[in-house]
C-alpha cells in the first residue's frame, strides 16, 4: 500500500544482486516459543502526512467519521479477543472513545479553528503525558495503549499508515502495539522485535496465542531478502535460508508440532514419572500479570517469584503497602500451593538505578543480591515486613538470592523475625514464612550443611556460569557455559544433600525449562522443577517419559 | 428558586477490594455500568470530595484509586437511588472478577 513499508536497505558491498545474498542468522531472546517460516514483512514507523485544513464543520464530521472507524475496529476485535488481556485492553480503548473528557475538548479545539488531526493529537498526548509520567508502572503501562489509540483515529483521518500485516508473515519491527498485534491474522507468521521484552504485553498476548515471538533482535543492518526461518525456541532468526537450512527447519518444525499436541495432553495432569514418583512442577514468575493467563489447577506452585519488576523504571522504591498488595495477590492466586518469592537480587545482570553499585568493574562477582540488601537493610526491612504481611493469605517462603556464606543467610533470619515481631507488636496480622537460599555461587553448592536453611533452590543460571568461569552471554563460549560432569555432579551431591537433611532442594534456573535436561535433571535426584510458564506442558510430558 | 430540592439524589460508599484498585478493568466496568442510568453520578474518596465523574473513563482512571479505598457515590438524577444501589453492588462483587 505505501512504499515505506519494506525498505530495502543497502546490501553489502558487492552483494548488488538479490540471489547473491548470504544467508544471514541473528539471534535474540524467545519471548514466546514455536517456529514459523514466510515471508518477511518490515513494519517501520510511517511518517503521517498532514491534514489540509476545512471548515470546523467538516474537520468534526472528519474526527467523528475517524472515531466511528476505529470504534468499529476495536469492536471487530474484542468480539474476536479470546482472553482477559486482550479484552482489557480492547475494552479500555473503546471506553475512551466514547468519554466526553476526550471529544469535548477535541471538537472545542476543532471549533477554535484546529484542523481534526492537530486537535486529537493535541488532547490525546496531553493524556498521554499524564500516563507516561505517572508514579505507578501500571499508569505508565497504559501510555502504549493510549498511543495506539491515538494512532488508529490518526489513521483512518490522515490515512497512508494503514498497513495491515499480511497474514503468515514474519513480522519484522522495533516495536509492535498490543491492538497492532490483535489485529493481525498470524497464521503461521512470527514476530521479530528490536526493542521489547519477554514479559511486556505483547508477549504475554504472544504466548497465550502460540505466536513465535524473538525480541531482542538487532535488525539495524539485515540486507534484504525474502523469506526468513523463525526459532524461538533456540532464539534465532535465519534471513535468506539456503536449501540445506530450510530443509533441517522443516524437519525440526514437524517435531516440534508433533510433541507439542503430545504434551498438550499433560497439561492438566500431575507430573509422575513413569515409576510412578511424583515430580513437583511449579512455574517462574517475574511479573504478575503473567498469572492472568495460566491455571493454578496446572501447576504445583510458584517455585520464583522475581521481586525485582517492583524496583524497575521507578524513581522510588516501592513502599511495604505496595509490595504487599503486590504478594497477597500472587499468594492468593496460588489458593494454598507454596509460592516462593525471592528477596531482590539486584546488581550483576540486573541494575536498578539509585540502588546497585554504578561502576563496578565486574558486577557479576561484585555487590549484587543478598550483598547488597544486607548493606542497604533499610530497604531488604521494607521487602521482609511486606512478605511477612503476605504470608497471613497463602504458603509464602521467602528465598535469599546469592548467599555464600552461612552468616549472610543467618542474618536475614533475624531480620525476618525481627519484622514480624515488628509487625505483630504494632497490631498488624503477619507471620514467619519459611527462608530459603538459592544455591548459585559454588562455595554455597558445596557446603550446604553448613546453612540454617528451610529450603534451597538451585539457581542454575548463575551456578553454572560461576562453576565454568565462563559468561552466559558470550556466544562464542556456549560450549563452555553448558552443563558438563562438573556441573552434574554437583546437582547430584545438593540433591543427595536435600534427601538427608530433609530439606527441600528445587532448581529454578533456566535448564529445567528445556525438556532436554528434564531426564538428567531427575537421574540427578531433583524432584522439584520451577519452569517458565510456557514450558510447563513440555516439561511434564518430558516428567511422564522419564 | 426552589428546584434543587426536587431532584431526587442518593449517597452512599463502599470500599475496594479488588487487588489493584480502580485499574483499566474495573474501572471500564463502572463507567459502563454508570452510563446505563441518567442520572448525574460521581465518586469521591473522602466524603468532602474531590468528586469525579463516574461516567468517564479519563476521569474514573486518573483518580487513581488504589485498593482498600472506601469509594462514596453521589447520584442526582430519577434513578439516583438506583444507580448508586447498583455501583455499590458492583464494587462488593469486586467488579465481577472475583472466580
Amino acid at each position: 500500500m505505501n512504499k515505506g513499508d519494506n525498505t530495502p536497505l543497502p546490501a553489502g558491498e558487492g552483494l548488488g544482486v538479490r540471489e547473491a545474498t548470504t544467508m544471514l542468522r541473528l539471534v535474540g531472546t524467545p519471548a514466546s516459543p514455536g517456529l514459523a517460516c514466510g515471508p518477511i514483512f518490515r513494519l517501520d514507523p510511517v511518517e503521517r502526512g498532514a491534514r489540509g485544513l476545512a471548515s470546523s464543520g467538516e474537520e468534526r464530521e472528519a474526527i467523528a467519521a475517524a472515531m466511528e472507524s476505529a470504534q468499529r475496529a476495536l469492536a471487530e476485535l474484542s468480539a474476536r479477543a479470546a482472553d482477559e488481556e486482550a479484552a482489557a485492553i480492547l475494552a479500555f480503548q473503546l471506553a475512551l472513545l466514547e468519554d466526553e473528557e476526550i471529544t469535548g475538548p477535541t471538537c472545542a479545539s476543532i471549533d477554535a479553528g484546529a484542523p481534526a488531526d492537530s486537535a486529537w493529537r493535541q488532547v490525546m498526548d496531553a493524556l498521554i503525558g499524564d500516563y507516561e509520567t505517572a508514579e505507578d508502572p501500571y499508569f505508565r503501562g497504559r501510555a502504549a495503549d493510549l498511543r495506539d489509540l491515538r494512532d488508529r483515529v490518526l489513521d483512518a483521518l490522515v490515512g497512508g499508515a494503514e498497513h495491515s500485516i499480511p497474514p503468515g508473515a514474519i513480522v519484522l519491527a522495533e516495536d509492535l502495539a498490543p491492538s497492532r498485534f490483535l489485529a493481525a491474522d498470524w497464521g503461521d507468521g512470527g514476530l521479530v522485535l528490536q526493542r521489547g521484552g519477554t514479559t511486556g504485553h505483547v508477549a504475554i498476548l504472544a504466548r497465550s496465542r502460540g505466536v513465535p515471538m524473538l525480541v531482542g533482535v538487532d535488525l539495524s543492518s539485515i540486507a534484504p531478502c525474502d523469506e526468513a526461518l523463525l526459532d524461538a525456541h533456540e532464539g534465532s532468526l535465519v534471513l535468506g535460508p539456503d536449501a540445506p537450512s530450510r530443509h533441517d527447519f522443516e524437519r525440526r518444525r514437524a517435531l516440534h508440532a508433533e510433541r507439542a499436541r503430545a504434551d498438550a495432553l499433560h497439561l492438566d495432569a500431575e507430573a509422575s514419572m513413569a515409576n510412578g514418583e511424583r515430580v513437583q512442577v511449579l512455574i517462574n514468575v517475574a511479573r504478575p500479570e503473567e498469572l492472568s493467563g495460566i491455571d493454578p489447577e496446572h501447576v504445583d506452585g510458584i517455585g520464583l517469584v522475581r521481586t525485582e519488576f517492583l524496583f524497575h523504571a521507578r524513581d522510588q522504591l516501592p513502599d511495604e503497602e505496595e509490595q504487599y498488595r503486590v504478594y497477597r495477590y500472587i499468594a492468593k492466586w496460588a489458593a494454598g500451593r507454596p509460592v516462593t518469592i525471592r528477596t531482590l537480587d539486584a546488581g550483576g545482570d540486573k541494575p536498578i538505578p539509585g540502588f546497585t553499585r554504578a561502576e563496578e568493574s565486574n558486577p557479576f562477582l561484585g555487590v549484587r543480591g543478598v550483598r547488597l540488601s544486607l548493606r542497604r537493610p533499610e530497604v531488604l526491612m521494607v521487602q521482609l515486613r511486606a512478605l511477612a504481611r503476605a504470608a497471613v493469605h497463602g504458603n509464602v517462603k521467602v528465598m535469599v538470592p546469592m548467599v555464600t556464606l552461612p552468616d549472610e543467610l543467618a542474618q536475614c533470619r533475624v531480620l525476618l523475625a525481627q519484622a514480624v515481631r515488628e509487625l505483630l507488636a504494632s497490631g498488624v496480622q503477619a507471620a514467619l514464612p519459611p527462608l530459603g537460599m538459592m544455591v548459585e555461587v559454588p562455595a554455597a553448592a558445596l557446603s550446604m550443611e553448613a546453612f540454617d536453611a528451610d529450603f534451597y533452590s538451585i539457581g542454575s543460571n548463575d551456578l553454572l556460569q560461576y562453576l565454568m568461569a565462563a559468561s552466559r552471554d558470550e556466544p562464542e563460549l556456549a560450549a563452555l557455559a553448558s552443563p558438563g560432569p562438573a556441573f552434574w555432579r554437583l546437582l547430584r551431591e545438593m540433591a543427595q544433600h536435600g534427601r538427608s537433611a530433609r530439606r527441600e532442594v528445587s532448581l529454578c534456573g533456566d535448564l529445567a525449562s528445556d525438556a532436554r535436561y528434564v531426564p538428567q535433571l531427575l537421574r540427578c535426584g531433583l524432584r522439584a522443577l520451577s519452569v517458565a510458564p510456557a514450558s510447563l506442558a513440555s516439561v511434564k510430558a518430558a516428567v511422564r517419559r522419564s | 428558586m426552589d428546584a434543587a430540592p426536587m431532584t431526587p439524589s442518593a449517597t452512599g460508599s463502599v470500599r475496594i477490594e479488588h487487588e489493584i484498585g480502580l485499574h483499566a478493568r474495573p474501572s471500564v466496568k463502572l463507567t459502563q455500568l454508570a452510563k446505563t442510568f441518567d442520572s448525574k453520578i460521581e465518586f469521591a474518596a473522602s466524603p468532602e470530595g474531590p468528586w469525579v465523574d463516574a461516567k468517564s473513563i479519563v476521569k474514573v482512571m486518573g483518580s487513581k484509586t488504589p485498593q482498600g479505598t472506601v469509594l462514596h457515590f453521589r447520584a442526582h438524577g430519577q434513578d439516583a437511588t438506583a444507580a448508586v444501589q447498583a455501583l455499590i453492588a458492583l464494587v462488593e462483587r469486586d467488579f465481577e472478577l472475583a472466580s
